[in-house]
């Protein structure tokens, strides 16, 4: 590389500089004066708690919103952006969190969308997939052009989107927490690509929750917290707990210690369990766990590998083809979820939006969601408001849920704070067994201690849990047993000091947990 | 008996049974663009009776047919932009806004007709044109091939539409806007001006297959007229799975059991009427009923698209 060129023919991006960006929402100032940069060869990690305002400084990058005030420099020429066409054809490129692909159209059709076409009004796939099979063979993005996005995976739908990027000439990549949906293995190849990319001239830029990846990958640090800017470090200047104390602006403890617990009876007992996906295709194959009384059970996998309908065949949501499912020896395979309700079987549902919690109703109606017929919320048919509001209050207190009032919808919480309203909810009734999926995704640190500590005191309590988690790091780090489920099956079920993060991955890859 | 299955009734009922399908296929191809994009327009029947007077009060004014079917297809379009501007601009439930369009066009073409016309009045709507040399072949050419300019225009916009859909850019951001709004968004394709687009070409040609009742294959103006016909038209599209030949074997289904019911009629054959009046709304619930797990609608469909949220 003599000149400014990168090997995709496109043209290098020596510095991008934001200055003084502010960016405001009714009622609430997302970024407030921030400046950030970027150069040419460099991963610079960009590092915050939910809400602090990663994302929408990187849309205002990429012209998704117009800010209110700060400049844009480009190789230090001032620049505007006011749409998304505006930075690519500046060549910055995003991937999203959420992929922006169109399920239902081919690797080709999804690049060249949008794209001027070589045959004037028709498309010119061919040519599209030639220069795709090109990029990919530069960047070492193994990928079909002709495959059509719902037959492939998670990893290899993000290759897609960086194809994408890189087609259109992008020479800086924003990357929104590109390794949450990812394996361990399918991480450490991106990180291949991601070198590979700054070696040849690229800048990155790179958010992520995951400290241990931001100190591995990148080479500076930015930290935005409540909107404003905290600093920005050299990574090999700062250490992990440094980084994760000045995110937070707090001291945050990175380990969870599991006290010890005297296991106890099986409380839950899946016996070669059975179930259809909602395709009517087979989800769940023969599924054979115990979870017992005073342990965390962590079931890892890929998302989409009947995780949900595991958790939907237990409570009674999905119908069980096969097999048995058993609560403290009843055998409830039959139950509808609210008989399994009464057997004091708490659920932390995947979709806490969706299947947790209504969002048009107050926090007091959503916190007594499960037993508002009973005694105390119910007598005879009437609601006890009374009792409902002081239980709210108490739970709001004791769950520290950062909200104006109980009577506040919940659908205009926080994630964090949505989540605390249904762990309260689950948790308060002191279940026998708490089956909880996905507890933390989406939560910053400092909340996702808070659940977690919510869930080991729980399993000092004495209670079952089924943790299920596509975080590793949570898994390992809360799981006195790791179940591994893939494609419907489950593949092994690891003591806690034997597990690793290679051996999961394997396991979550498909290899049994066998050696 | 006999004379019910006699080879004169089965080209006479697939001879009507191919006219009959143009209101139907003008009007559904158009809702599918719309549907393709992640709109559902259910103002068809209203974009359809505007444009039905639209045409049949100008080709009777001016005796231009031609400009009768100008009228209509501006009046269907400028009933397109309506709707465009409160679904995409306004972000209004595309089910209501459309039960709207429907309303302001049966109510509208109801009082003009009455301003205007006042009594029901006939034109001379476009005649038979054969087609030189197809409309000679036996049985075939007497049922494809000898109908007027409207029907052949129908059954054109078919792989016209499929072409468009497949083919073209335009297609690929119509399916895309369709199925992931925000994807296509973020590669800078402008979901509003797609989505402007098919509402107005879906209005169009509404307003083409009013124009083909009204000066084409009944070749007069009433009120109501269309009956619901426009949304049959929607239902064509699901049934169709939202692909253009889909919908030709749902319009054809549809437009060969209303022809045979109309001849059931003809023959006097004892059946009540309004059994045989209700059988192809029937057969499109039963059709519909069996064919609706195997579809997938696109994704987008009836979802407002806002930026940024």
């Amino acid at each position: 590389m003599t000149d400014n060129k990168l090997p995709s023919g496109h043209t290098r991006i020596d510095t991008l500089e934001m200055r003084g960006i502010t960016k405001r929402f009714p009622g609430v100032i997302a970024n407030n004066k921030v400046d950030f940069n970027v150069r040419s060869g460099e991963v610079h990690a960009l590092l915050g708690e939910n809400g602090a305002g990663k994302s929408t400084l990187m849309k205002v990058l990429y012209g998704m919103y117009g800010p209110e005030e700060g400049e844009i420099f480009l190789n230090g020429n001032q620049i505007t952006i006011e749409s998304p066409t505006d930075s690519i054809n500046q060549g910055i490129g995003m991937i999203h969190q959420h992929f922006m692909l169109v399920e239902t159209l081919t690797v080709a059709e999804n690049v060249a969308l949008g794209l001027p076409s070589s045959r004037g009004f028709l498309t010119d796939l061919d040519k599209v997939s030639e220069r795709i099979l090109e990029l990919a063979d530069i960047y070492g993005l193994q990928i079909d052009p002709d495959a059509y996005i719902w037959q492939l995976s998670v990893g290899q739908q993000q290759r897609v989107e960086i194809i994408k990027a890189l087609y259109r000439g992008a020479a800086l990549l924003i990357l929104d927490e590109p390794t949450a949906v990812l394996t361990p293995q399918e991480v450490d190849e991106f990180f291949v690509i991601m070198r590979q990319m700054v070696a040849d001239g690229h800048a990155l830029i790179f958010i992520s929750h995951k400290l241990h990846e931001i100190m591995d990958i990148c080479d500076r640090v930015t930290v935005l917290r409540d909107g404003e800017l905290v600093g920005t470090k050299i990574i090999k200047e700062i250490t992990k707990s440094e980084l994760a104390n000045w995110m937070v602006g707090r001291e945050v403890s990175m380990t969870r210690e599991l006290e010890d617990v005297e296991r106890g009876e099986a409380r839950l007992v899946l016996d070669h369990v059975s179930c259809d996906s909602d395709r009517g295709t087979p989800a769940l194959r023969d599924v054979s766990i115990n979870v017992y009384a005073g342990e965390i059970l962590g079931l890892a996998g890929i998302s989409g590998n009947g995780q949900r309908e595991l958790a939907e065949a237990v409570t009674g949501l999905r119908p069980v083809t096969k097999g048995r499912v058993l609560l403290e020896d009843e055998d409830v395979t039959h139950f509808r979820p609210g008989e399994v309700t009464e057997r004091m079987l708490s659920y932390i549902p995947e979709e806490r939006m969706k299947d947790g919690m209504i969002k048009d109703f107050s926090i007091s109606e959503n916190m007594v969601l499960r037993e508002h017929h009973i005694s105390p919320f119910a007598e005879k048919g009437f609601l006890m408001l009374k009792n409902i509001a002081e239980h709210t209050d108490s739970m709001i207190q004791k769950f520290r849920v950062k909200t104006p009032s109980r009577e506040t919808k919940a659908g205009s919480l926080s994630g964090g704070n949505i989540q605390k309203v249904v762990l309260a909810r689950e948790i308060s009734r002191n279940p026998r067994v708490l089956l909880a999926a996905q507890p933390t995704r989406g939560l910053d640190v400092g909340a996702t201690e808070y659940v977690h500590a919510q869930l080991l005191e729980q399993r000092k309590n004495g209670t079952a849990i089924m943790m299920v988690s596509e975080d590793l790091d949570e898994v390992m780090a809360l799981s006195d047993r790791i179940a591994v489920i893939c494609e419907g099956e489950i593949m092994g079920i690891v003591p806690r000091d034997e597990a690793t993060p290679q051996k999961l991955g394997l396991m979550m890859a498909g290899e049994s947990g066998e050696e | 008996m006999t004379e019910v299955f006699s080879a004169t009734v089965i080209i006479g009922i697939l001879t009507s049974g191919i006219r009959l399908a143009t209101p139907y296929l003008y009007a559904a191809i158009g809702e599918t663009f719309g549907q393709r994009s992640g709109v559902l327009n259910l103002g068809v029947d209203g974009q359809m009776l505007l444009g039905a007077f639209a045409a049949f009060y100008v080709a009777f004014t001016t005796e231009n047919l031609w400009l009768g079917l100008l009228a209509a297809m501006i009046v269907g379009a400028l009933m397109g932009l309506g709707m465009a501007y409160v679904t995409v601009n306004l972000h209004a439930e595309q089910g209501i806004s459309g039960i709207g369009f429907y309303l302001f066009g049966l109510g509208m073409s109801e009082l003009l007709f009455k301003m205007l016309l006042g009594t029901v009045e006939t034109v001379k709507g476009f005649p038979i044109t054969p087609v030189p040399l197809l409309s000679k072949i036996p049985v075939i050419g007497e049922i494809f091939f000898q109908q007027n300019i409207l029907v052949y225009g129908a059954f054109l916009l078919v792989p016209i539409a499929w072409f468009i859909l497949n083919k073209t850019t335009l297609g690929l951001k119509i399916r895309s806007v369709g199925e992931n709004p925000e994807a296509a968004d973020s590669l800078g394709v402008s979901v509003a001006r797609v989505r402007y687009f098919t509402i107005i070409l879906g209005g169009t040609l509404s307003g083409l297959a009013g124009a083909s009742m009204s000066i084409a294959l009944l070749n007069v103006f009433q009120q109501n007229m269309t009956s619901g016909l426009g949304f049959i038209a929607v239902a064509l599209v699901y049934f169709g799975a939202w692909r253009a030949w889909g919908v030709l074997a749902g319009a054809l289904l549809f437009s060969m059991v209303n022809s045979m019911q109309l001849w059931m009629q003809v023959l006097n054959i004892p059946i009540p009427s309004d059994i045989a009046v209700m059988l192809p709304y029937i057969l499109t619930i039963i059709v519909l009923v069996a064919t609706v797990s195997r579809v997938r609608a696109p994704s987008a469909l009836t979802k407002p698209f806002d930026r940024g949220h």
